[in-house]
């Protein structure tokens, strides 16, 4: 476990020493706030909740997430450090934990500093703040699993580029499946099993209740078994592809 | 203690390393040499347990990699080819992450930076981003980052590769004093390098052993092992210079002038021939004994092995 802190420390360091963090924080708040008031009226709604504010989430971490995931592997392995890690008496599950916990909590730290929006809504009107806290809580847990996707994207390939680009594809397919333009290209002739399944892969439909504050036990185990399996097959990958 | 039976690492159908045998003891101080792409890089990758072997077995510390890679990586300090570091940190803060990995705490951990910070010379670079140091300095901090837990195994890829002279003869001098009891493995393309700090040279072509013994006998390979080279100050018949009992043969440098005479089975010749010059009343100015020549050994064994 000590292993884990020590690169989960090395890796939030690096997010920092590099601009990435700071980047990566700023471009979420300002756009989390454009999309949220121009976008989505949160002001205009008259409405004292966040909900047009986390609707956009998902949207957001479709091109922000890959941004920070693509390094993780992708330059350990060009840069020849992951000969390094790997020499090291650390295991590549605690290498791969220390480095998805370190980028998750810079995506924490992203979501905490919106409070200016929490303080917003509290100060116009009387929101129910535990449905707020369930949202973000929520909205962290979706960015884990787009960050294992993330990770493991860039497990696949030397070129960050290509990690990018993969991860987006993929996390796309995941948010859309869900969406009304699929599903509707599956209604009629596809059986309502098939059409069930799809939309219960989809990251909107799990991230829907979430945002109203609905903690439902299948919405949380749907996103930690996400994590858990693409967290997996990043470390089935790295085995095979490290030397390469 | 490493043990090695029948290493094999195939990348595809190309046979990088190809049933390598061999053990080595503590106290031993390996040169591992070879042409480009003949394997070094690859068996010592194996050997630290970064890429799992094809076929045969490692045993490091009496156990097998496949089961106590862990445990034997605590006994290894590895400089990977091309010394590759975490760019984005300083040598300080690089050397603090190795320590903590490698378990050292509080102040025995500063007390081992100090130490290996002064060894390879590391003072002016300690704040500096490693991606901005010069090559040589970057070499220094993976090897301080290899040696700073004191392990018992060191296993380094090409160590003294763009070093300034100071510093190889620095590199070379810490190699030298580390503890009698240790295992080192060196590779390198600097053939003097292994003379001077071996006791055991291992060269590998294509993947196989194709030498395996002190350097002294890799020397006694040479044609010009005891062999002695002279230089007159002017001409005078050199004929009788061949005719010496245990003289094999004699060789004249065309451009230098210099007369080379090669000894029958290693034996000395040098007491023999300084009697021939004195009672010939040869005039010469220069009279050496060549210690073997190493480039030459390792052309003939290494492209012995290509041209088959
Ligand atoms: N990941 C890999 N995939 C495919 N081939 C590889 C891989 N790594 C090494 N090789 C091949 O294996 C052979 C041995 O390479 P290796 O790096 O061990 O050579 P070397 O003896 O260290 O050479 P050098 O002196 O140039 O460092 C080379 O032909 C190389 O192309
Ligand atoms: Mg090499």
């Amino acid at each position: 476990m000590s292993m884990v802190s020590v690169v989960f420390r090395r890796e939030l360091a690096s997010f920092f020493a590099t601009p990435v963090a700071y980047v990566f924080v700023t471009i979420f708040l300002v756009m989390s706030g454009v999309f949220a008031f121009f976008i989505g009226n949160l002001y205009e709604r008259g409405q004292a909740d966040l909900l047009p504010f986390f609707n956009f989430h998902p949207w957001l971490y479709l091109f922000l997430v890959p941004a920070i995931a693509m390094r993780s592997w992708s330059e350990e392995r060009k840069s020849g450090t992951i000969e390094l890690l790997m020499t090291l008496p650390i295991s590549t599950f605690e290498a791969l934990l220390g480095k998805f916990l370190a980028a998750w909590s810079v995506l924490g730290l992203s979501l905490i500093l919106t409070f200016p929006m929490w303080l917003t809504v509290n100060y116009l009107g009387d929101p129910d703040n535990g449905i707020i806290i369930a949202a973000y809580l929520g909205s962290w847990l979706m960015a884990g699993a787009f960050l294992a996707i993330g990770m493991c994207m860039s497990a696949l390939t030397k070129n960050q580029v290509i990690a990018f680009i993969l991860a987006v594809v993929v996390c796309f397919l995941f948010v859309v499946s869900g969406s009304g333009i699929v599903l509707d290209a599956f209604k009629g002739w596809a059986p309502s099993l098939v059409i069930d399944t799809i939309a219960s892969f989809s990251f909107l439909t799990h991230f829907e209740s979430l945002a109203k504050g609905v903690i439902a036990l299948n919405d949380v185990g749907y996103f930690l078994i996400l994590m858990g399996t693409w967290l997996y097959a990043s470390l089935l990958i790295i085995e095979q592809k490290k030397a390469d | 203690m490493i043990s090695v039976k029948n290493l094999t690492k195939c990348f595809g159908d190309m046979v990088a390393v190809d049933g390598l045998s061999f053990d080595i003891r503590p106290g031993e101080v390996v040169g591992f040499l070879g042409p480009n792409g003949a394997g070094k890089s690859t068996t010592m990758k194996m050997l630290t347990g970064f890429l799992a072997p094809s076929e045969g077995e490692i045993r490091i510390a009496d156990r097998a990699m496949q089961d106590g890679s862990r445990v034997i990586r605590q006994h290894i300090g590895y400089l990977p080819e091309g010394a590759p570091a975490y760019g984005d940190m300083t040598t300080y803060q690089f050397l603090r992450f190795i320590a903590q990995v490698r378990g050292l705490k509080g102040r025995d951990s500063e007390r081992r930076i100090e130490e290996v910070v002064a060894q390879v010379e590391l003072a002016e670079v300690l704040n500096k981003p490693i991606e901005n140091l010069s090559k040589g300095f970057k070499r220094r901090v993976g090897l301080a980052q290899a040696i700073l837990h004191d392990p018992d195994i060191l296993i380094l890829d090409e160590p003294t590769d763009g070093l300034d002279p100071n510093q190889k003869h620095q590199v070379r001098r810490l190699i030298q004093n580390l503890a009698k009891d240790k295992i080192v493995i060196v590779s390198t393309h600097i053939l003097e390098e292994v003379t001077a700090v071996c006791n055991r040279v291992m060269i590998i072509a294509e993947g196989k052993l194709l030498f395996d013994n002190t350097p002294e006998a890799l020397l006694q390979k040479s044609r010009y092992y005891r062999a002695v080279t002279l230089h007159m100050s002017y001409s005078a018949d050199i004929s009788g210079l061949a005719e010496i009992d245990g003289v094999d043969d004699m060789e004249v440098d065309q451009k230098t002038g210099r007369v080379t005479l090669f000894p029958h089975d290693n034996t000395e010749i040098l007491h023999l021939v300084t009697e021939h010059i004195q009672l010939r009343k040869l005039p010469v100015d220069t009279l050496f004994v060549e210690q073997g020549r190493l480039d030459e050994v390792f052309r003939e064994i290494t492209q012995r092995e290509t041209a088959k």
